[in-house]
């Protein structure tokens, strides 16, 4: 026995550490980038985001103003000054030459060819001085290694929503996506109720056609229906998408309407026909209000899908900023900066800031529509 | 502002049109023929017949309008020259055997449909099964589960920033260059490096889709009979035989649709390539290469041609889910 149960305590040991690490696995990249989002420009280029919470080293070359400018103090000419200017930070170490940028720690004092000497102290302020008159000249240079302490800021987050048109294009994707999402709910509740609980000739048909549609490539239709809104006069307009994305979201809203309202108890609905109600009050009384938890996974996935999209938003939009959506944007700067990953990481997460809260939010729905559907046929 | 209060409107018209047809047109139905008087009987049978269809009505219009004509139209476009004007038989089918960039896509598309669904399936069943022993499984579950939630343009931003790469002499920013010089390798410029760079933007896509796996296989893990595991312990069996010759062969239903869902994604991928690679570097799939045609090609015709390519692969899936829904009496 005891064998045993020191078996299965080793298994469980295992079984947690290999969930641990999927989940480190997973959670990483986001995280990198999240952490990334947080840090200047500089501090990104100079460590890894995983280096975050560890001051930053940095070697950076300052010059120092021309020699002529020193001041004669004793037999000596001294020049004074910081290599961090106003701003603050610290020296870790420097040196006189390209080749050993770190020769010396802070306060030791180097001596250079012509026997003038610098001192750099650990916060920055140097003294060079000059045994004879120095000659007019470019300033010397001072290789120093310097180390910044961690700090985060939010300077990135406001750069892009006002500097980089975020701020509009998230009023963009809203203004695409609260329609885009309502209105097929609305087409698809009655269509499921028809094909529910009417018997009509056409029925297996239509109901195959839907199965049929729900995987039909979106690459096949942009071109016919491009050409169909310039020659109905819509254009690219948000009039065009919404009516696009209701369409792409059809096919899965009646699927999983239908076979959530198919499965409501018989003798409900029985009931109000002998009662006199007709298939509207029914409809509007009985099988609206108790279909809320398929409705509410619909939304959520056609929420989700909207405001994730590319795609159809690149094809039925126009590129101008009153009609660019947050995830145009991110293509566009991928495109254009591709270097710059405070622009990069602080964009991406206000973009899916939305999504994210919606699913940390209402996961609960958003399963049980995955579950609804793709465990039947999907 | 102004275009969130257009947006507004737009739904309340849009709520109030679908409510006024809805309601509107049962009213008339019901003018027309009264389910009283000398008629009723007749009246009815009669608009039982004509209802079920103002139910449908507006859902089927926009359906066939938007999905079922464009298919017929795209066959008529593949036959005719980049603006859609002149017939040209089969013309672009043959530049589209004959054309090297077109191999390349679907050679990475069958590439993709081997890796990914393989990958996402084998992750999510492994996260699926560990999760379910654990008790802070919920939470592992939310947290792998959650990469569903982001957009493909925004994992792109994610992983590209993990595949980064930095001249000598610099700091390695990306995760994986820095992991591999710890390791004593050499940084690479992960993304033009053919054919890997393949694998790099599956990766991201992989990510995505293991959660959906997990959320799925985990519902039908536990929906295996008690009896059936009980009986495996009892009979000694290791917790890997269970695994793998009593769970995992009751589960082949679930795991089967799992697998063409992700199929199915994999065939449209889109969002990743293009924002990653563009297709450069030996990247190009069918998706992108037919947005490439459309924007930058300017041509109808052949856009139409790789887009029907995309809807025959699809196409088996299609006749598949169908019979299935049928047998399963929907």
């Amino acid at each position: 026995m005891e064998g045993m149960a020191g078996t299965k305590s080793r298994l469980t040991w295992a079984v947690n550490l290999a969930a641990l690490l999927l989940v480190v696995l997973w959670t990483i990249p986001t995280l990198g980038l999240l952490i990334s989002s947080f840090r200047d420009r500089d501090q990104i280029a100079a460590s890894g985001w995983w280096k975050a919470a560890l001051p930053a080293e940095q070697n950076e070359i300052f010059r120092a103003p021309p020699p002529e400018t020193a001041v004669p103090e004793g037999a000596a000419w001294v020049l004074d000054g910081n290599v961090f200017g106003e701003a603050g930070g610290s020296v870790a170490a420097f040196g006189l030459s390209a080749r050993e940028p770190k020769a010396f720690a802070p306060g030791e004092t180097a001596t250079g060819r012509a026997g003038d000497t610098l001192t750099v102290e650990s916060d920055g302020a140097f003294r060079i001085t000059y045994p004879e008159a120095p000659e007019a000249g470019r300033g010397d240079r001072i290789f120093v290694t310097t180390t910044t302490p961690p700090r985060l800021t939010l300077e990135n987050y406001e750069t892009v929503i006002v500097a980089q048109g975020l701020g509009r294009a998230f009023l963009n994707t809203f203004t695409v996506t609260i329609p885009a999402t309502v209105i097929p709910i609305l087409i698809a509740a009655f269509a499921a109720y028809a094909l529910a609980w009417m018997r009509f000739p056409g029925r297996a048909l239509i109901l195959a056609g839907i199965v049929g549609l729900l995987v039909v490539p979106l690459q096949m239709t942009l071109i016919p229906l491009l050409r169909l809104h310039n020659a109905i006069g819509i254009d690219k307009g948000y009039l065009g998408i919404w009516l696009a994305h209701t369409a792409f979201g059809l096919p899965m809203a009646v699927y999983l309407l239908r076979n959530y309202i198919a499965g409501l108890p018989r003798e409900i609905i029985e009931s109000a026909r002998v009662d006199g109600a007709t298939d509207f009050e029914i409809f509007r009384r009985i099988v609206l209000p108790l279909s809320f938890p398929a409705l509410a996974s619909f939304a959520i996935f056609q929420f989700l899908w909207v405001w994730n999209d590319l795609l159809v938003a690149t094809v039925f939009l126009g590129n101008a900023p009153d009609q660019l959506v947050m995830t145009g944007v991110l293509r566009e700067l991928l495109g254009s900066l591709g270097g710059e990953w405070e622009i990069l990481a602080a964009s991406a997460f206000v973009s899916i800031s939305m999504p994210l809260l919606v699913f940390f939010g209402l996961q609960r729905y958003l399963v049980r529509g995955l579950l609804a559907g793709s465990v039947k046929g999907g | 502002m102004e275009q969130l209060a257009f947006a507004s409107a737009t739904i309340v018209i849009g709520i109030f049109g679908c409510v006024a047809w809805f309601w509107g047109s049962n009213w008339l139905l019901d003018r027309a023929l009264p389910p009283r008087g000398p008629h009723a009987g007749r009246n009815i049978g009669r608009a039982a017949r004509v209802r079920p269809w103002l139910f449908l009505g507006p859902a089927v219009l926009i359906l066939g309008v938007y999905l079922v004509w464009p298919v017929f139209l795209s066959i008529w476009l593949s036959l005719h020259d980049a603006a859609g004007q002149r017939f040209v038989g089969f013309d672009n089918w043959r530049w589209l055997i004959a054309d090297g960039k077109f191999r390349e896509s679907i050679l990475n598309n069958l590439m993709w449909l081997l890796v990914v669904p393989a990958a996402s399936t084998l992750f999510g069943l492994i996260a699926a099964s560990l999760t379910d022993r654990l008790r802070w499984g919920d939470l592992a579950k939310s947290l792998i589960f959650m990469p569903m939630a982001i957009s493909f343009i925004g994992a792109s931003v994610i992983w590209k920033f993990i595949y980064d790469f930095r001249g000598e002499g610099q700091a390695q920013i990306g995760l994986l260059n820095a992991v591999v010089e710890g390791f004593g390798g050499n940084p690479q410029t992960w993304l033009t490096l053919t054919p890997w760079n393949n694998l790099m933007l599956m990766a991201v896509l992989i990510w995505i889709q293991t959660g959906f796996a997990m959320v799925i296989l985990s519902a039908a893990l536990r929906g295996i009979p008690e009896e059936t595991i009980e009986a495996a312990v009892l009979d000694g069996a290791s917790p890997l035989q269970i695994f793998f010759k009593i769970k995992v062969p009751q589960i082949w239903g679930t795991i089967a649709v799992v697998w063409t869902t992700i199929t199915i994604l994999v065939l449209k991928v889109f969002d990743i390539v293009l924002a990653m690679t563009n297709g450069q570097w030996g990247t190009q799939v069918l998706a992108n290469l037919m947005f490439d045609w459309m924007f930058r090609g300017n041509d109808t015709g052949r856009a139409s041609t790789v887009a029907l390519v995309i809807m025959l692969l699809v196409t088996p899936i299609m006749i598949w889910n169908i019979r299935t829904a049928r047998r399963e009496g929907m």
